[in-house]
């Protein structure tokens, strides 16, 4: 057959490539949440209630300086990084047994139902009566917060394959677990992923919740208990100092992580979808 | 002692089995409404180097019949044989081109999906594999689109690898299920005749699925038509080299016949 010749590629100037991009925008949306906020807070001047973002800002400053909020942010992340982990292999093995047998297909189906509606904080006085006090079961709770949604994410992923590309693989050989690996997971990319962010906001939620029911202990305990206990003393800036703490968190990992993986990944197969 | 040996060899060689051997095939399935036969006691064999279509209008089952020799489905009777040996599941060594282009891998590129068939498919190592994927990338036309995702190419240029994939993994049959029906007209044409091209510089054996007589005629050296629900065995037409040129007095006359014996309404618009 003869050669198809590739396309010639013209670039877009460059005022036209400068405003393509969504950043500018963020940073516009975002400037205008703290200006209302800094003003807002100045009008209302009940520090107790409302701190000014200054006085926010600077209290995140000494709390970073103290090393204190460095600590706590970093159990949180520890606990919830393993946390995190257990919960998507549990998930990857569920959806696995799933997708190569009706019984596990049944199962899995059983199992969300019966769970993924049930709040992980509900579970945690059973966590607290099987693990004690401390990380084994904040562990516990978050597990159980991050399996469901991503094992169902995955699961619908796997349904939404299209057939002529199983055949495609079966065509090849392949069966299996080398054909969930290697053919149903990249063909179901996009909802695995999208499914592994919501888990990620899943278990942060549920970490800081048990953090601010029982926080462990003063010693070792995370940034809910950090945003606890200043509350406990009447120091609402540290309380917004750690919220913004989380808000930060979950901006550089939805920011940097997630969408970098989304760019490498479906956008590049050209799979992206909501 | 020694004469048995020799025996069984002789009566190897008179009976030796045709490349693939449908033998009273049924295949039915369940839906909603009850049990659905879409292919009734069809039986026919295809010897090596023989292009045969299967040609009939939608809903004669030509496609099931396609999936069935491909090993995706069960015949619900009879069995099907290549090489004398039973079809129970697919394998590369019968490769199937769809008719949908989703059937490409989007997350590897052109070479990639190429290469990785032929990594799973023959166990050739990577940088075999690579080679033999670059060939027949270029065979197909596609030299300049080896590093290009999938969805950055026409419906064509996908068939094209499908079509280049399919050839690399050098299956003992190849198999086509309607493999350029949803290109445009003159996007078929070419693709046609390019494969046609590729099957004889090949002298690979193809089991070729359509509706369109044409293209029956272009492809084929035998064409089997089908009547509709269920499907079962029409008439049989045998395609002379000459009339395989599209424009002259047999390739019309053959496409007259195919029509008349197939399609009550000899006017019924069939392409």
């Amino acid at each position: 057959m003869s050669d198809i010749a590739a396309p010639k590629l013209l670039r877009a100037p460059a005022s036209q490539r400068a405003f393509a991009g969504t950043p500018w925008r963020r940073a516009v949306i975002l400037a205008g949440f703290a200006l209302i906020w800094e003003l807002y807070a100045r009008w209302l001047d009940n520090p107790l209630l409302l701190p000014t973002m200054g006085a926010t800002l600077s209290a995140l400053w000494s709390a970073i300086l103290s090393g204190e909020l460095p600590d706590r942010t970093l159990t949180s992340l520890r606990v919830l990084t393993t946390g995190y982990a257990i919960g998507v292999a549990v998930a990857a093995i569920l959806t696995t047994l799933a997708a190569l047998s009706r019984w596990g297909n049944e199962a899995l189906g059983l199992l969300t139902s019966m769970f993924n509606p049930l709040p992980a904080i509900a579970l945690l006085p059973v966590a607290l009566l099987w693990f004690g006090v401390g990380t084994p079961s904040l562990i516990f709770v978050i597990v159980h917060s991050v399996l469901w949604p991503v094992a169902l994410a995955c699961h619908g992923g796997f349904l939404a394959v299209p057939p002529t590309l199983r055949m495609a693989g079966r065509n090849l050989g392949l069966s299996g677990g080398r054909f969930v690996v290697e053919i149903l997971v990249p063909a179901a990319f996009p909802q695995i992923l999208s499914g592994l962010r919501i888990g990620w906001a899943f278990a942060w939620r549920t970490l800081i919740a048990a953090e601010l029911v029982f926080g462990v202990s003063a010693r070792s305990g995370g940034l809910g208990w950090f945003i606890y206990t200043s509350r406990a003393q009447l120091e609402t800036a540290s309380v917004f100092a750690g919220l913004l703490t989380v808000i930060l968190i979950g901006l550089v990992v939805e920011g940097v992580i997630f969408r970098t993986l989304t760019r490498l990944t479906v956008q590049r197969w050209g799979q992206e979808q909501a | 002692m020694n004469v048995a040996p020799r025996l069984a060899g002789l009566v190897g060689d008179a009976v030796s089995p045709p490349l693939l051997a449908l033998d009273h095939v049924s295949i039915s399935y369940p839906t909603r409404d009850g049990i659905l036969t879409a292919v009734e006691d069809v039986s026919f064999t295809l010897s090596a180097g023989e292009r045969l279509v299967l040609l009939g209008p939608s809903g004669c089952g030509k496609s099931t019949l396609l999936r069935t020799v491909g090993g995706f489905l069960k015949p619900s009777a009879g069995e099907i044989r290549l090489h004398g040996k039973r079809i129970v599941a697919p394998g590369p060594d019968r490769m199937t081109v769809f008719q949908e282009f989703d059937q490409l891998l989007p997350w590897r590129t052109v070479l990639g999906n190429v290469r990785y068939a032929l990594e799973r498919g023959k166990s050739l190592p990577r940088g075999q594999a690579e080679e033999v994927a670059r060939h027949w990338l270029t065979r197909v036309g596609l030299k300049n689109f080896v590093d290009a995702f999938p969805h950055t190419l026409s419906g064509g240029m996908k068939q094209r690898v499908a079509i280049a994939r399919a050839f690399a993994l050098e299956p003992a049959l190849l198999l086509m299920d309607e493999p350029f029906a949803a290109l445009d007209a003159l996007t078929r044409r070419q693709m046609q005749d390019e494969l046609l091209k590729l099957c004889e510089e090949t002298g690979s054996t193809a089991l070729f699925v359509t509706h369109g007589i044409d293209e029956a005629i272009r492809v084929g050296t035998r064409i089997i038509a089908l009547t509709p629900h269920p499907g079962r065995l029409a008439a049989s037409f045998d395609v002379l080299p000459e009339s395989r040129v599209r424009g002259t007095a047999q390739f019309a006359e053959l496409e007259r016949q195919i029509q008349q014996s197939v399609f009550a309404d000899p006017e019924a618009e069939y392409v």
